[in-house]
């Protein structure tokens, strides 16, 4: 028997460091590139395009090119098979097909555009409002759902809590893995990052629900006295399914970020973060918290001063 | 075997065989029926967005302006002899957004130019600097005298293009309407021995000297017959009420789009071969360790997620569905999760077999106990999936929603799976007792 209800406290500890590391990377963030996260044309318009380069050249060279030729702000992304992906201030498809054929004679290579995408900067605000605006909404729907669904429970309020703190915390980590990146590797969010972000969110939540399920069960059938034992029956129940159900899905999107090309690289690394992520958090966070509560052991959450005191 | 098993295994093929007949051919041009439809980023294309300003049109007429205007776009794009296209409406808090899906379009330029010229040809002549300025006059429309500018808009939509006989020139014909007869004949009065060029936006065409009062009929030379062929088309399309552009800090700049997108057909092939192969190893190794793991149980959910495959494509067909390249990932995600409500039951069951119950109720008890769980954690993901593709409907995002509407899709089709399929084939190979041997379920001891 593994006993996770007494491991709570590695659990806080762990996620505590790893939230704090999220925070420290999304200041560091604004305080290097203005921003906690770097955002995307979607966010901050401009236009984003794949050029085709046949035979390929070195990024640092196509990087010196485009700068020469006036645009000495583009992120340059190689996307493999001589492709680089190119994002660079609003141009329009007239003024990139010119940028195209000067970089072709430049570097002596055919240069092609495959993809040209353009998002003007004046509705580029309200994109990044409405995100957040929508992330918000989720999580609050959800909260509904699940105080809800356990609303046979005592106090079904602390279950939906619970499940939602888990999910800020999931929200959290992917953000801050995304803000290292952004100022590490210049890695941008687009709005496909917040598809895959509410995706998440989904699947985070319906990781949750079915360990609570359990836990419902377990505690109307009463088993056991204890609220502490009962979760962790519950937790060593479901464990074979929620493993199970995370590396079914795993496989898929690990064969998606391999296999499936680099406009939704990002895209998928945003779901397999989260898969993990939402798996662990409903074992070791969200069902953790709950036993907290019912037990009113708050200072748990707080290992340091207890190993100290 | 139970009446009601067979019936519903009945039903299962029926269902799956109809799924079959109607996704093969998954590809077009082959026996004619239509195939899965592809959005730009698979198929190729492009894709625009303009905003519209409707500030000077009264409200209560706006909407029946707008839907004559997305009309004249339709003519306009087949004009071009782009078929296919789609043409859509965005209503959003009183504002209104013109969508032009364009599907593997040659020449992008020609079509933006095309579908942003608000007014078509304009007339101009030179002031005393001999800059070209807007040919103005007045006229009497409904009424009410007004100030006006001399332009296509006045045109009847009758134009032609002609052969002139003698010089071998090419002619386009046109009429003016009411309004243009009044606006032509001051306007070529007042320039009578001078030039009144003609503009297609900002391209002089041609700048001939006026020889005489024109009232009624005019004739344009200096295009080829291609040219006057295209241009005649596009005048009888019909003239944009509105112009299309965008909104940048209260200015309204026209002929900018929101948002553009065109992908290359090569890009979008490259895409779906790559997804087809990601999708193919995925779901090898899922079926794998299904197999592996679970044994027949997890061969009877192979065999339902293979029905469950089929019956989604057919729902993509027939709804339709356009599939994106984030649906695809929806599609291939939400295949990972469908594995997750058999996983559910089948655990469910193995722990009621070593609890030591016989196999039919094991498996009755592991669906009954396995559902409150199925069906409470998947309305979270529906949630997800509602609020996404609000979001997406705001963004413009066509992304957002195809990943939205395929992961809703595909989440409901796997409850479906799950309960119905899975269940009805454990049932009949239970009842017909071909295997009891426990360990073919994945269960090496019981306690009994």
């Amino acid at each position: 028997m593994i006993d996770f209800v007494g491991k709570k406290q590695w659990f806080f500890l762990i996620s505590g460091i790893i939230v704090v590391i999220a925070i420290v990377s999304l200041v560091i963030s604004q305080i290097q590139i203005k921003s906690p996260l770097r955002l995307g044309i979607d966010f901050t318009g401009g236009t984003s395009m794949i050029l085709q380069i046949s035979p390929a050249v070195e990024q640092g060279q196509l990087r010196q090119e485009i700068a020469e030729l006036g645009y000495d702000e583009a992120r340059i992304q190689d996307a493999g098979e001589g492709n680089f992906i190119i994002y660079t201030r609003e141009i329009t498809s007239k003024d990139a097909r010119e940028l195209a054929e000067k970089l072709g004679a430049e570097l002596d290579s055919q240069v092609e555009i495959i993809d040209y995408y353009l998002v003007s900067g004046t509705v580029a605000a309200e994109t990044a409002r409405n995100a957040v605006i929508a992330v918000i909404i989720a999580a609050v729907a959800m909260l509904f759902y699940i105080v809800w669904a356990f609303r046979r429970m005592p106090s079904p309020f602390r279950w939906g809590t619970c499940a939602i703190i888990a999910l800020i915390h999931d929200v959290f980590i992917i953000v801050g893995i995304f803000s290292i990146l952004g100022w590490l590797a210049g890695v941008a969010i687009d709005a496909l990052f917040i598809t895959g972000l509410l995706a998440v969110v989904g699947y985070s939540i319906n990781n949750t629900v079915v360990v609570f399920d359990r836990i419902r069960e377990n505690v109307s059938r009463h088993i056991r006295p204890d609220f502490a034992e009962t979760v962790n029956d519950s937790l060593i129940e479901t464990l074979g399914r929620c493993l199970n159900t995370t590396l079914t899905t795993l496989f898929v999107l690990l064969a998606l970020y391999i296999f499936g090309g680099a406009t939704i690289h990002y895209f998928v690394l945003v779901l397999l973060i989260g898969v993990i992520i939402g798996t662990y958090s409903s074992i070791c966070i969200s069902s953790q918290l709950l036993v907290v509560w019912e037990k009113r052991e708050w200072r748990a959450l707080l290992p340091f001063i207890k190993r100290t005191a | 075997m139970r009446r009601g098993n067979v019936y519903l295994l009945i039903f299962i093929v029926a269902l799956f065989g109809f799924a079959l007949w109607s996704i093969v051919p998954l590809d077009r041009n082959v026996f004619g029926r239509e195939g899965l439809r592809l959005g730009l980023d698979l198929a190729g294309g492009s894709y625009l967005v303009y905003q519209t300003d409707v500030s000077y049109i009264e409200p209560e007429y706006r909407d029946e302006i707008i839907e004559g205007v997305k009309g004249v776009i339709e003519r306009r794009i087949n004009a071009l002899g782009i078929t296919e296209s789609i043409v859509q409406i965005q209503k959003h808090e009183g504002e209104y957004n013109i969508v032009i899906q364009l599907p593997g379009i040659a020449d992008i330029e020609k079509a933006k130019e095309m579908v942003g010229l608000f007014t078509v040809l304009e007339f101009k002549e030179q002031d005393a600097e001999g800059n070209w300025v807007p040919a103005t006059g007045t006229a009497t429309v409904d009424g009410e005298e007004k100030e006006l500018v001399l332009s296509s808009r006045y045109f009847k939509e009758n134009t032609y293009p002609t052969i002139d006989q003698t010089t071998g020139e090419t002619l386009l014909i046109f009429y003016w309407d009411e309004t243009g007869a009044q606006l032509s004949k001051q306007i070529t009065t007042r320039l009578l021995g001078k030039q009144l060029a003609i503009f297609l936006g900002d391209n002089l065409i041609k700048a001939p000297t006026v020889q005489s009062v024109i009232e009624d009929k005019g004739q344009i030379t200096g295009l080829s017959l291609a040219d006057a062929t295209e241009l005649s088309e596009l005048l009888n399309a019909g003239r944009i009420d509105v112009p299309l552009g965008r909104w940048a800090n209260e200015e309204f700049e026209p002929n900018v789009p929101l948002y553009e997108r065109t992908v290359d057909a090569t890009l979008g092939a490259d895409s779906i071969r790559k997804s087809l192969t990601a999708a193919g190893i995925g779901i090898l190794m899922l079926l794998l360790f299904m197999l592996l793991y679970y044994r027949l149980p997890g061969l009877v959910a192979c065999l339902s997620l293979g029905i469950y495959g089929v019956v989604l494509l057919a729902i993509f067909k027939i709804v339709p569905v356009t599939l994106t390249l984030p649906g695809v990932a929806g599609f291939i995600l939400s295949l990972g999760m469908a594995v997750d409500a058999n996983v559910l039951i089948f655990e469910r069951t193995k722990e009621e077999l070593r609890g030591g119950r016989s196999l039919g109720a094991a498996v009755e008890a592991g669906f009954n106990r396995a559902w409150t769980a199925i069906r409470d954690s998947n309305i979270t993901t529906f949630i997800a999936c509602l609020i996404l593709f609000w979001l997406g409907g705001e963004l413009g995002a066509l992304m957002v929603r195809g990943f939205a509407l395929t992961l809703f899709i595909g989440v409901a089709l796997s409850m479906f799976t799950a309960i119905t399929v899975t269940r009805t084939f454990l049932r009949l190979i239970i009842g017909s007792q071909v295997v009891t041997n426990l360990a073919a379920y994945g269960v090496t001891h019981s306690k009994q």
